[in-house]
C-alpha cells in the first residue's frame, strides 16, 4: 500500500562534493560525492573500514577532509566544526556511543537542547525568572522524547549504568531533543537483537514522518537498510560503487561483488 | 522530586534550613572559644569556597588544573590594594573586584584547556602559582613597598561597622560562602552545569550538540578563579590576618586539590566535606598524639603521620570511591533508609527494576 507522506522529499539539504581524506598515507575516503534529500531517510553502507564512518566525521567536522567541500541547503560551509554544524541543525550520534556518562538519561537530553537555551551563566546562577521560564520548556521538551522513546523508567538513572540498547535509545533522544532538521546516526542498531532493532527502526521512521527529520544512517543489517530507506549509498574501499534505490543498490553488480568479495 | 522553589526540592530546602540554622544559631550560642572560630570555622569556611573553584573547573568540567593558591593570592592582594587604592569602594565591591581580577587571569591560565589534557594541562596550570607568586614578589607596587615581607591586612568595615572579632569574621565568612554557594549550586544543577559536565565526559559529543568547548572551559576557569579569588581576599582578612604571597604556595594548592577529590568530584557539598576533613584530620591527630601519648610522639613525626595517611586516602578514595565523602555519605543514608524501610513492609524502587 502506497502511503502519502506528510514531508514531501525536496531538494537537496546536505551535498557532499568531492571529499578526500587520508590519514598519514591511508585514504580513508577518495573523491567521494553524494546528496542528502530533505526529508528523506539515507543509508550509507559499506564493508568494514570502507570510510563510512569517516564520511560523517567529516560532514560533522570531526575530521577535516584534504579536499572537497560539503554544502547544507546549498550553500558550501566553511571552516566545518561540530558547532557549527549543530547550529545550522545538524546533528548526530557516534558509533561508540558518546553519551555524558555520569549523567542521568534526562540530563543527557536536556544537553541536547544546548541551542535552545540563550540564558547565560550569571542569569542561571541568579535563577531569573526568564532562566526558570526555559528550563520548563526545554524539560518538557525533554519528556516529550523521553516518553516518544518509551525510555520514562529509567530517566533519572546515569546513562553509565544502563545496558548498551537503551544507551543508544538515548543517544537518538539527545540528537533528536536538539530540533535538528538533520540527523545522522552511526551504526544506530549495533549490538541490537531483533526486537530492539524493529523498534529503532520504528522510532527512527516515525521521527522522520512526523516531524520531517532528514535521517542519514550507516547500517549493517542489510535488511533493515533495504527496509527502511529511501535512498542508499554504497563505499567501498572510500569510493562510492553505488546510489540509488533499494531496488537498484540490489540489482548493483558492483555492489554485490564487494559484498561478496571478488578479487579487485 | 519536584522543585516547590527555584530548583529546590523539599529536601533540599530542609537541608538549607538546617544548616542556616546550625550556622548561625546554634553554633554561636554554644562556641565561645575564640580558638574555634579563628582555626576552624574561618578556615573551613575559606577553604571551602576555594574548594568549590576547585571543583567547578576539575569535578564538573574535568580539567585538571593545579593552581588554586595562585588565584587565592591574586583576590588577597587584590583586595588589599583595592582597599588601600580605592576605599570607596567598599569592603563588599573590594571582594566582588578582587574575585574578578582573579577571574582575568583564571581565563589567561584556563586558555592551555583548549590545546592540551590531563596532566599536561596540569602543568601548564601550575604556571597560575608560580606567576602571579612571583609578580607579587617582583612587583612592589603590590605589597606597597612594605619591606617586612609581612603586610598586616586591613580591617574589615562594612557600612561603617568594624567587623573584628572573631564571631563577627565568621559571620562574614558565613555570609560571602552561602550566597557563592547558593549560586554555585544553582549553576551546577542548570544548563550552566550540564554544559561543564557534558564537556567533562564527551567533549566530542558536547561540541556536537552545541557546546562551544572554548567557552565552557573558558568560563569555568574564570568562575572558578573568582571562587578561589574571593576565597584568598577572605583567607589573607578573616584567618591570616596578612599578607605573604608564601603564605599560598604550591601546598596550599595541593591541600584544596586533596580537599576536592577527598570531599568528592563533583559535589558541592563534598567541598565542604573534604575542607572539614583536611583541617580537623591533623587537629584530631595532634589531639591523639596529645592525650592519648602524652607528647610522647614527637610533633614532626606527627605531621609525617599525617602526610603518609592523606597519601593512603587518596589512593583508596581513587580505587575504591573516586567520587569520594560525599558520595559515602550518600551510600550511608541510601542504607540506613534501606534498612528502616525494609523493616516495614515496602522495599526501596529502584528505577531499573520497576520494569
Amino acid at each position: 500500500m502506497a502511503y502519502e507522506r506528510k514531508f514531501k522529499i525536496g531538494k537537496p539539504i546536505l551535498e557532499v562534493n568531492n571529499i578526500s581524506l587520508a590519514f598519514g598515507g591511508v585514504k580513508a575516503i577518495t573523491d567521494t560525492s553524494f546528496n542528502v534529500l530533505e526529508h528523506e531517510v539515507r543509508a550509507i553502507i559499506g564493508p568494514n573500514g570502507a570510510g563510512k564512518s569517516s564520511m560523517l566525521n567529516c560532514i560533522n567536522g570531526i575530521y577535516k577532509p584534504q579536499k572537497g567541500t560539503v554544502s547544507f541547503r546549498g550553500q558550501v560551509v566553511p571552516n566545518i566544526t561540530p558547532n557549527i554544524m549543530a547550529q545550522m541543525g545538524l546533528s548526530r550520534t557516534f558509533q561508540n556511543l558518546a553519551l555524558f556518562k555520569r549523567m542521568s538519561v534526562l540530563d543527557n537530553i536536556l544537553v541536547g537542547r544546548k541551542l535552545h537555551t540563550k540564558t547565560n551563566f550569571l542569569e542561571v546562577a541568579l535563577q531569573l525568572p526568564k532562566v526558570k521560564k526555559e528550563e520548563k520548556l526545554n524539560r518538557e521538551r525533554s519528556e516529550e522524547i523521553i516518553s516518544f522513546l518509551e525510555i520514562e523508567d529509567i530517566k533519572d538513572t546515569p546513562v553509565g549504568k544502563l545496558p548498551y540498547g537503551l544507551q543508544k535509545k538515548v543517544e537518538l533522544g539527545r540528537a533528536l531533543a536538539t530540533d535538528s532538521s538533520i540527523i545522522l546516526l552511526d551504526e544506530p542498531m549495533a549490538g541490537m537483537n531483533v526486537e530492539e532493532k524493529r523498534d529503532m527502526c520504528r522510532f527512527i521512521l516515525k521521527v522522520n514522518d512526523e516531524l520531517g527529520t532528514t535521517m542519514v544512517l550507516i547500517e549493517h543489517d542489510m535488511g533493515v537498510v533495504m527496509d527502511i530507506s529511501d535512498r542508499v549509498v554504497v563505499l567501498d574501499y572510500g569510493k562510492v560503487i553505488g546510489d540509488g534505490t533499494p531496488d537498484e543498490i540490489m540489482a548493483n553488480q558492483k555492489v554485490i561483488d564487494a559484498y561478496l568479495g571478488v578479487e579487485h | 522530586m519536584k522543585p516547590v522553589f527555584m530548583t529546590y526540592t523539599k529536601k533540599d530546602l530542609i537541608n538549607l534550613a538546617v544548616c542556616m540554622l546550625l550556622s548561625v544559631l546554634i553554633i554561636p550560642t554554644f562556641i565561645k572559644t575564640e580558638y574555634w572560630y579563628t582555626s576552624i570555622l574561618i578556615p573551613w569556611l575559606c577553604l571551602a569556597l576555594a574548594t568549590i573553584g576547585q571543583q567547578i573547573v576539575m569535578g564538573y568540567t574535568g580539567q585538571l588544573a593545579l593552581g588554586a593558591a595562585g588565584f587565592m593570592a591574586a583576590g588577597a592582594f587584590a583586595m588589599f590594594n583595592l582597599i588601600l587604592r580605592v576605599p570607596d569602594l567598599g569592603f563588599v565591591g573590594s571582594l566582588i573586584v578582587s574575585g574578578l581580577i582573579a577571574a582575568a587571569f583564571g581565563i589567561l591560565f584556563g586558555l592551555p584547556s583548549l590545546k592540551v589534557r590531563g596532566i599536561y594541562l596540569m602543568v601548564a596550570t601550575l604556571a597560575s602559582q608560580f606567576f602571579i607568586i612571583w609578580m607579587i614578589d617582583k612587583f612592589g607596587w603590590f605589597k606597597n613597598y612594605d619591606s617586612s615581607g609581612i603586610i598586616t591586612a586591613q580591617d574589615i568595615v562594612i557600612l561603617g561597622k568594624p567587623f573584628t572579632t572573631p564571631l563577627a569574621m565568621y559571620f562574614v565568612c558565613l555570609a560571602v560562602t552561602t550566597i557563592l554557594t547558593l549560586l554555585a549550586m544553582n549553576m551546577a544543577r542548570g544548563s550552566t552545569g550540564r554544559n561543564w559536565m557534558a564537556v567533562r565526559d564527551m567533549d566530542i559529543a558536547a561540541e556536537s550538540m552545541g557546546v562551544s568547548l572554548l567557552r565552557t572551559k573558558v568560563q569555568a576557569f574564570a568562575i572558578s578563579a573568582f571562587y578561589c579569588g574571593v576565597a584568598g581576599a577572605l583567607f589573607a582578612f578573616c584567618y591570616l590576618k596578612s599578607l605573604e604571597p608564601v603564605a599560598f604556595d604550591i601546598k596550599l594548592s595541593f591541600k584544596i586539590l586533596f580537599m576536592c577529590i577527598l570531599g568528592g568530584l563533583g559535589t558541592i557539598n563534598g567541598a565542604f566535606i573534604g575542607a572539614a576533613f583536611i583541617l580537623l584530620f591533623p587537629v584530631l591527630l595532634n589531639a591523639i598524639g596529645n592525650n592519648v601519648f602524652h607528647g610522647a610522639i614527637d610533633a614532626t613525626i606527627i605531621s609525617s603521620i599525617e602526610q603518609v595517611i592523606f597519601g593512603l586516602l587518596m589512593i583508596i578514595f581513587m580505587i575504591y570511591e573516586p567520587l569520594g565523602m560525599a558520595k559515602l555519605w550518600e551510600n550511608l543514608k541510601q542504607s540506613m533508609k534501606s534498612k528502616l524501610s525494609s523493616s516495614g513492609v515496602k522495599g526501596v524502587k529502584t528505577p531499573l527494576l520497576k520494569k
